[in-house]
């Protein structure tokens, strides 16, 4: 069964490679193929571990040595548990149908091989993130994630806007993993492991105070890749990417990374609650702030971002309550629902010339039936409905903060449960609904291919039966090593008047978001206020990051280039100009004369033996000269 | 007056003057040989008064394998010397300027 782990975890490195070798050819569709065949594979590979998994079987595999230097030893080690195994089937199948989905949506790009080579290395890079049984192999997956959302952010390269997001969630993320090797480090030198098991044996007997430095420390390596305030600019502006990206990386799977970080570190983070209720904070917080920019947000895919952020703030809240397999199952659920909600959002763009806003659009259902009936499906499951998947992950996520003592945790979530619903419908009635807008900019929307709304189905079955089907199975198989915990209301009264309450407060949030959109009406008074434009601006946050970070930064590092001109590099010309003038000087001196040659020689000499003199006759009196100087 | 170390080396020193001089200044190059013979014995002399002063007798082997090196070293040079003057029909000092920098 070892085969398993390493065929699911290098076939996307295969297929990688494959595509990066014809990476600068014109467009071949066999390596798009190819690619998704390997993720596939992988998937295949991935699944029969899960049945392994299920039947009690857990897998580590010690490929080599990695670094080993004195009493500190890394292997390239790779574990296969309930908890990973999740990720990898999360990872795996959406990333073979964003794949698959790809072929459609690159169809026209020129660059399309570099495209699948790019994508296949996220993947590699997010198993080996998963996977790796120490801390220091998942922060090289880390990193790779890292390095290759920065490619496909920046994949239209010749757009300004594309490089500029892409350095900038590149330079975000690197802030964030400072944080991140310093919390490892502190592990490291406080437990002199870094191995997971070596971790969470130790662990129960450390000095408290270096537990909370690290879990902190760690926390905020997660804030910058889940993109959690004050690190969440990046996010949206990650947006310029291709739309399979923002489905596969920017909503499903790297930033939920910091997520599975807090979860797999639980043994960690069960002891420093301290750490834990500031990450719930935070995750509520960060649930409602973005909700809040989803609300007035003019560019489709910004909405979903926002959305995405406000999700991962819901996952942080279970997870810093302690209810990690709540977390990771709401992870899971929502990798599959947002998938399909980006992905529809792709046809939409396919269809609209890459248009993004949605008051341009309007009555798109008809030319578009499937991808409206995938994308309202996957905004119910996103809201909360009975029975899709949201339902089932998020109430529970709200139980979580009720039953563990935190109404005010528990009040914001539920009013950011309500946000949702309301700008996901926004959104839907907005594209699909109401008069057909488009025909006034010229646009002639189509469906998107047969075989891209084949490769999203298994998304939207997913994203109906997550819920109802898996929970009880998925509970079983996870508290084998995560904390079990049932978040049960146990008064039978207040169970059914909250969880029918809620459904109700949702369903009204999406009437009146369908009362309010239906015509597409704008609202000119309501634009103009003072809520409305700070939403709009993001609330002025990265015009802030630009003035008082940005700004200051570029003054600056224009001193410094001043200060590098004036004083270094002047220093260095004058050296060289001193050479430069001798030089011009003394170059006479070699006339080719052999007399005056000999007259410099006899200088020389003279000058050598005079040194030589004065030289002597300091170490010979030396004595005599420091009583001379008053020692 | 009695001869001592003294004016050897004093005796040295001024040929080792003269051929220094010598060496500087003249344009001919039989003259440089010349000049250079000066200084080569003027230290011939200082080697051998210091040997006798010291009755060493390393100083004095010291000076017969220096006439001997300069004996070679004159033959030598007079031979190109000669092909020189063949070739060019002229020995000053300042016609060599192929070498310059």
């Amino acid at each position: 069964m070892e085969m398993f782990v390493y065929i699911a975890l290098f076939a996307p490195l295969v297929g990688s490679l494959t595509a990066g070798l014809f990476g600068a050819q014109k467009k071949s569709l066999m390596v798009g193929v190819f690619a998704s065949g390997m993720l596939f594979t992988s998937f295949i590979a991935s699944l029969l571990l899960l049945v392994q998994v299920l039947q009690g079987h857990t897998f580590h595999v010690e490929m080599m040595t990695w670094i080993k230097t004195g009493d500190f030893n890394v292997p390239f080690g790779f574990v296969v548990n309930e908890v990973s195994v999740t990720m990898m089937m999360v990872v795996t199948t959406v990333s073979t149908v964003v794949h698959v989905y790809a072929i459609g949506y690159m169809d026209h790009d020129k660059s399309f091989n570099r495209f699948f080579a790019y994508l296949s290395a996220f993947v590699f890079s997010m198993m080996i993130l998963v996977m790796s049984d120490n801390l220091l192999g998942l922060f090289i997956g880390w990193e790779g994630v890292g390095v290759c959302s920065w490619l496909l952010i920046g994949f239209w390269y010749h757009k300004e806007s594309a490089t500029w997001a892409a350095n900038e969630a590149f330079i975000m993320n690197r802030i964030a993993d400072l944080a991140m090797l310093v919390g490892i480090f502190t592990l490291y030198w406080n437990l002199g492991t870094i191995s997971y098991e070596g971790i969470f044996a130790t662990v129960g007997t450390a000095d408290h105070g270096m537990l909370v430095t690290a879990a902190a420390f760690l926390f905020v390596g997660a804030m910058g890749k889940s993109a959690q305030f004050p690190l969440h600019t990046w996010l949206a502006d990650a947006m310029e990417g291709p739309t399979p990206v923002s489905a596969l990386i920017h909503a499903a799977t790297m930033v939920t990374a910091g997520v599975y970080l807090v979860v797999r570190m639980n043994p960690l983070y069960d002891l420093v609650p301290e750490v834990g209720i500031v990450i719930a904070s935070l995750g509520a917080f960060v649930a409602m702030f973005a909700a809040t920019m989803a609300l007035v947000n003019r560019d489709m895919k910004r909405i979903i971002a926002y959305s995405t952020l406000s999700q991962l703030g819901y996952m942080f809240v279970a997870a810093g309550l302690g209810a990690y397999w709540v977390a990771l199952f709401h992870l899971m659920a929502h990798a599959f629902f947002k998938a399909l909600l980006f992905l529809g959002a792709g046809n939409v763009m396919h269809a609209m010339s890459d248009e993004l806003d949605p008051f341009k659009m309007g009555g798109l259902g008809k030319p578009m039936m499937w991808t409206f009936i995938m994308m309202t499906l996957a905004s119910i499951a996103l809201a909360g409905f009975f029975p899709l998947a949201g339902f089932f992950s998020k109430d529970l996520i709200l139980e979580v903060a009720f039953v563990g003592g935190h109404p005010i945790l528990y009040t914001v979530l539920l009013l950011t449960a309500g946000l949702t619903a309301f700008y996901s419908f926004r959104l839907v009635f907005l594209i699909f609904t109401g008069e057909e807008r488009y025909k006034l900019f010229g646009f002639h929307p189509h469906e998107a291919y047969k075989y891209m709304l084949i490769a999203m189905s298994p998304l939207l079955v997913l994203a109906i039966i997550t819920g109802f089907t898996f929970k009880g199975g998925y509970y079983e198989m996870v508290t084998a090593l995560l904390p079990a915990g049932e978040y049960h209301i146990h008064n039978p009264i207040v169970y059914w008047i909250m969880t029918i309450g809620t459904q109700l407060f949702v369903g009204a949030a999406v009437l009146y978001a369908w009362i309010k959109y239906k015509n597409a009406k704008v609202d000119k008074k309501v634009e103009a206020g003072f809520f409305y434009q700070l939403l709009f601006n993001q609330y002025y946050i990265p015009k802030i990051y630009d003035e008082v970070f940005s700004k200051p930064y570029a003054e600056l590092s224009k001193m410094c280039w001043k200060l590098d001109n004036t004083v270094v590099d002047a220093t260095v010309d004058g050296i060289a100009h001193v050479f430069y003038g001798t030089a011009e000087k003394t170059h006479t001196m070699q006339d080719g004369n052999l007399s005056s040659m000999l007259r410099w020689m006899v200088i020389g000499l003279v000058a050598l033996i005079v040194t030589a003199v004065i030289f002597i006759g300091i170490t010979v009196n030396a004595d005599a000269i420091m009583k001379l100087l008053g020692h | 007056m009695e001869i001592t170390l003294t004016h050897y080396l004093v005796l040295s020193t001024i040929l080792f003057s003269i051929g220094l001089i010598g060496v500087m200044r003249r344009k001919n190059l039989l003259m440089l040989f010349f000049a250079t013979e000066i200084l080569l014995n003027s230290v011939n002399v200082a080697l051998v008064a210091i040997s006798h002063y010291y009755g060493d007798f390393t100083g004095q082997m010291f000076a017969f394998f220096i006439i001997a090196i300069a004996a070679s070293e004159v033959a030598i040079g007079l031979g190109l010397l000669v092909l020189w003057f063949k070739q060019y029909n002229t020995i000053d000092l300042d016609n060599m300027k192929s070498m310059k920098g």
